[in-house]
């Protein structure tokens, strides 16, 4: 019976220490992928591999930006089941910018401002199951916006 | 805590589209001040925004997002009066937040 009984307890407890860490690790920063420099070794600390080109995705930039420390970008994903949206600046001190994560109904879309150091190529690169899918969008940018 | 965030969120056909304005300085940590030293990073790093106390997205960011950050998303499924809720913290441990009810545009 006690057998038992210190088998649930470390069942349970087991169960508990399961849980946290899961819970947890969604909160957590992912440092390695945002310290990268190189876009290549971003996107390998975000585990994100065998990327495919996509015109279902759209990138609305601007061609020219005047003033590299704003600099507006719009992401729609047309691509069924979009679970979330990188966005990288290659050519910026450090390539990621962001990653969002959707769910419960918000849609594969994101409107946000972004700095950037010099003319580059602004890349989204967006989850649906375990694929990942990609689209560019090249801004030519006048002043450096990264300080 | 309003001080920090300008919301809206408006339900326009079945999409319902919030907007977000945060007051934050979002710097880099690779500026110099006039005395030559590097100023302090200090960025937002994790957004999240809550639909009626569930989750509909979470966000990462790093020093690549403007000062003031500003974001637009899109819900499904919210209805007139619904509240669109967005937590951020930043590199520093300082917290931030904002809640809207959802009107109609």
């Amino acid at each position: 019976m006690t057998q038992r009984r210190d088998f649930l307890k470390t069942l349970l407890a087991a169960g508990a220490l399961a849980l946290v860490p899961i819970k947890a690790f969604a909160a957590i920063w992912n440092a390695p992928a945002f310290q990268s420099i190189k876009l290549q070794e971003a996107m390998a600390a975000m585990q994100i591999s065998n990327v495919s080109l996509s015109s279902d995705i759209q990138i609305i930039a601007p061609d020219k930006a005047e003033n590299g420390a704003v600099v507006q970008i719009e992401v729609t994903s047309r691509i069924l089941n979009t679970e979330s949206i990188a966005i990288f600046v290659e050519n910026n001190p450090t390539a990621l910018i962001a990653n969002f994560e959707f769910s419960e109904g918000a849609e594969g879309f994101v409107v946000t401002r972004i700095k950037m150091a010099e003319t580059s190529d602004v890349i989204a690169v967006i989850r649906s199951g375990n694929r990942y899918f990609s689209a560019k969008k090249r801004v030519e940018v006048l002043e450096n916006g990264c300080g | 805590m309003a001080e920090n965030m300008r919301m809206r969120a408006q339900l326009k056909g079945d999409t319902t589209e919030v907007k977000v304005l945060m007051t934050h300085p979002m710097e880099t940590g690779r500026r110099k001040n006039d005395f030559g030293d590097f100023i302090p990073a200090n960025f937002i790093q994790l957004v999240s925004a809550i639909l009626n106390g569930k989750q509909v997205l979470e966000a990462q960011w790093g020093t690549g997002i403007s000062k003031n950050p500003y974001l637009t998303f899109h819900l499904r499924g919210a209805k007139v009066g619904d509240i669109v809720r967005v937590n951020w913290t930043d590199n520093q441990g300082k917290t931030g937040s904002g809640e809207i009810a959802v009107s109609t545009a």
